[in-house]
């Protein structure tokens, strides 16, 4: 189980290549960055095994296999990156179909409470309840 | 028994196939998800009982042994499992209530039934799983089914929030995946029962690294502070049942992965001290966060994000007593979290927007509202007696047992906590409720604002007949005219008249679970004794690990 410098290197390149294009804004961009990144995690698993020769019980000696189970794992964690892909590639098409763009966009409320925050305001005042409740014990 | 193990995962996977077939028979989907989802239920509560009974049961998925896919359903699995699926069969029913199965709405889709299958299916998988790279697959499974319940109808708001959830979640995934890559690379098993004792092997810092690895991966999916700010964005926008179900259950998956590895992987608690000062943060800014806002769903959701540092608080003791008050409070919050989600929903549907500046009145409008508001409300912010009360002095007592000065500000911090939580939600009861309604809402005439006696008093039908609205004198003409049509499919939403009428009475399909699950969060205080002991005994044998570990040992080798 000895590492494979070039799979080192390749899971290197990619995790810094996925982490720079995730930081982006746009979806199209992100989603490469994913790409990227997934491709990268599978090699990194499969850095992880023995190498050898099939494993396929009467080709070689057991000794000699290489370990099945990355393999399997990587087969799963490809498809599920498949279907995200698919989703993600749906939804920057949605995206730019309502607003014209797919940039990952900031919260309409979040704004909104630091405009208040910085105008120092409040929102919903208990006060408020209290003038409304006034006139209305009167009547 | 043990073929009992794989069903609450099978069932609902068979479920989503079937229903996805019948998608142009909504009422055949409705009778199979209804079956599928009350079959769980039954399934988790006989394992619950077996668990408890005899011990753990597990299954080798394939007879694979311990290098496939082991299921194992030990007391703290089963219990997670029971409320689980006891709140997601509460929330099916109430979302067929809302009709939005039915094309009401902005999700018109009938994808709704087979997804939300699925997502079950990946959380009951999550809780069974017994080795790391299925339990990686029960996350993707309800990650994959939230992002489609996040954006049905893709509307504008829904994609926006859709964006920031996918990507994160997908984040987290990716870091996970990588963990699990130098996890296999380092022990050649991802089984958690072999791993106990491969990883003890490992050199310290290597551990270290892969204990952090994973617990970044679990933390942003708990939200967890500070990765926790996509959840308040992400969550309010969905519809209301899909969200009930996102706060009660997929943010505590992450904290059951996050229970699991501290206690069977990393129990040496180098990081407690850590998990500790993460927990006072999560709780403290969570509520703060609360406090500032003034829509019911967004400051709902920064409670669910502020109580996730409660749970955190029990597994940073390590501790028998700080586990099982821990997993107790999981329990809890489980079933408060998502009912308060609920009621929002219902809030919204009366009040035609769940923004408190535009809401007020709402107790005279709809009284059972309000108590099924009231109930959950003070559980959640621990009043005695109910359960949450219960947790919070479980988690207190047993951080005073461990005592040091970071425990006893946690207690601190865990009062004050409480404190806002009730200041958040009395102001959510204030405005909303006790106010004089507000003109744009729903059911009220523009000239009723202010005077207490004319207000028109909305009877609440939970029968699903008709009731007509009642008012005063010079309402009377408009009201007898006016009788409120039941609400069914044919009426679109988006049609703000036909919403006006329908919005006046809730339908019986969504007050009915509504009751449930708050009669479920109040029982959990009757039943606190019985389950406070479930909760001790799973922390033992967490804290133990040898009952785990000689369950999944004892099952057959490959081949055999």
């Amino acid at each position: 189980m000895t590492p494979n410098l070039v799979y080192i290197v390749l899971v290197g390149v990619l995790f810094a290549a996925g982490v720079v294009l995730l930081l982006e804004r746009s979806l199209t961009r992100i989603l490469v960055g994913v790409i990227l990144l997934g491709h990268g995690a599978n090699v990194l698993i499969l850095s992880g095994g023995t190498a050898g020769g099939t494993p396929i019980v009467g080709t070689v000696p057991a000794e000699e296999m290489s370990d099945p189970l990355p393999q399997a794992m990587i087969l799963t964690a490809i498809v599920i990156t498949l279907a995200v892909t698919a989703f993600l590639l749906a939804l920057a098409y949605r995206s730019r179909d309502i607003t014209g763009h797919d940039e990952v966009q900031d919260d309409a409320e979040d704004r909104r409470i630091v405009v208040l925050a910085e105008r120092d305001d409040v929102q919903v005042g208990d006060d408020q309840d209290q003038d409304q409740a006034t006139p209305a014990v009167r009547a | 028994m043990t073929f009992l193990v794989p069903l609450p995962v099978v069932v609902p996977l068979l479920g989503a196939a079937v229903t996805l077939l019948l998608t142009r028979r909504p009422r055949a989907q409705r009778t199979v998800s209804l079956t599928a989802l009350s079959t769980t239920l039954i399934v988790s509560l006989a394992l619950l009982v077996l668990a408890t009974q005899d011990g753990a049961l597990a299954v080798a998925v394939g007879g694979w042994g311990p290098l496939g896919i082991v299921l194992v359903a030990d007391q703290l699995a089963a219990l997670m499992l029971v409320v689980s699926s006891a709140v997601t069969l509460c929330v099916l029913i109430y979302s067929i209530g809302q009709g939005m199965v039915d094309g009401v709405e902005d999700t018109p889709l009938s994808v709704y039934h087979p997804t939300y299958l699925i997502l079950t299916a990946g959380v009951t998988n999550a809780f069974l799983s017994g080795d790391l790279f299925n339990l990686y697959v029960g996350f993707e499974i309800l990650l994959v089914a939230s992002y489609v319940l996040l954006t049905l109808g893709s509307t504008e708001n829904r994609i926006r929030a859709g964006t920031t959830y996918v990507v994160v979640s997908l984040l987290s995934s990716l870091i996970f995946l990588t963990a699990l890559g130098l996890v296999y690379a380092a022990t050649g098993t991802l089984n958690m029962a072999q791993l106990v004792t491969r990883l003890d092997a490992l050199p310290d810092n290597l551990r270290l690294v892969l204990q952090g690895m994973l617990l970044l991966a679990f933390g942003i999916k708990a939200a967890v502070f500070p990765l926790s700010s996509w959840l308040p964005d992400s969550y309010p926008t969905a519809p209301a049942p899909v969200t009930a179900v996102f706060a009660g259950l997929l943010t505590k998956v992450g904290v059951y992965a996050i229970i699991r590895t501290e206690t069977l992987l990393f129990p040496e608690g180098r990081v407690a001290d850590l998990l500790l000062v993460v927990a006072l943060l999560t709780m403290v800014v969570g509520i703060l966060g609360a406090v500032a806002q003034s829509d019911i769903k967004r400051l709902l959701s920064f409670t669910l994000i502020s109580h996730i540092g409660y749970l955190l608080l029990g597994i940073g003791l390590a501790t028998p007593a700080g586990l099982s008050a821990s997993i107790f409070y999981t329990a809890h919050h489980i079933v408060v979290q998502t009912t308060l989600f609920l009621v929002a929903g219902l809030i919204e549907m009366r009040g035609g927007s769940t923004a408190l500046d535009r809401l007020g009145g709402l107790a005279r409008l709809s009284p059972i509202l309000g108590l099924l508001f009231l109930v959950p409300a003070l559980n959640l912010a621990g009043i005695p007696p109910f359960s949450g009360f219960l947790g919070k002095v479980g988690l207190f007592q047993a951080a005073a047992g461990v005592g040091g000065w970071l425990a006893w500000a946690l207690v601190a911090g865990g009062a004050i906590t409480s404190l806002l939580t009730l200041y958040a939600v009395a102001r959510v009861w204030n405005l909303a409720f006790w106010r004089n309604p507000n003109p744009a809402m729903p059911g009220v005439a523009p000239d009723e604002v202010n005077p207490v006696d004319r207000v028109p008093a909305v009877t609440l039908s939970v029968t699903g007949r008709s009731v007509p609205v009642s008012a005063g004198d010079e309402r009377g003409a408009y009201a007898a005219g006016r009788t409120v049509a039941p609400r069914s499919s044919a009426v679109p939403l988006d049609d703000r008249d036909a919403a006006d009428e329908s919005a006046v009475r809730l339908p019986g399909m969504m007050v009915g679970p509504t009751i449930a699950l708050v009669a479920l969060g109040t029982a959990l205080t009757v039943a606190a004794g019985p389950l406070f002991s479930i909760a001790a005994t799973s922390a033992a044998d967490l804290i133990g690990r040898d009952a785990y570990v000689r369950t999944v040992a004892d099952l057959p080798e490959v081949g055999e």
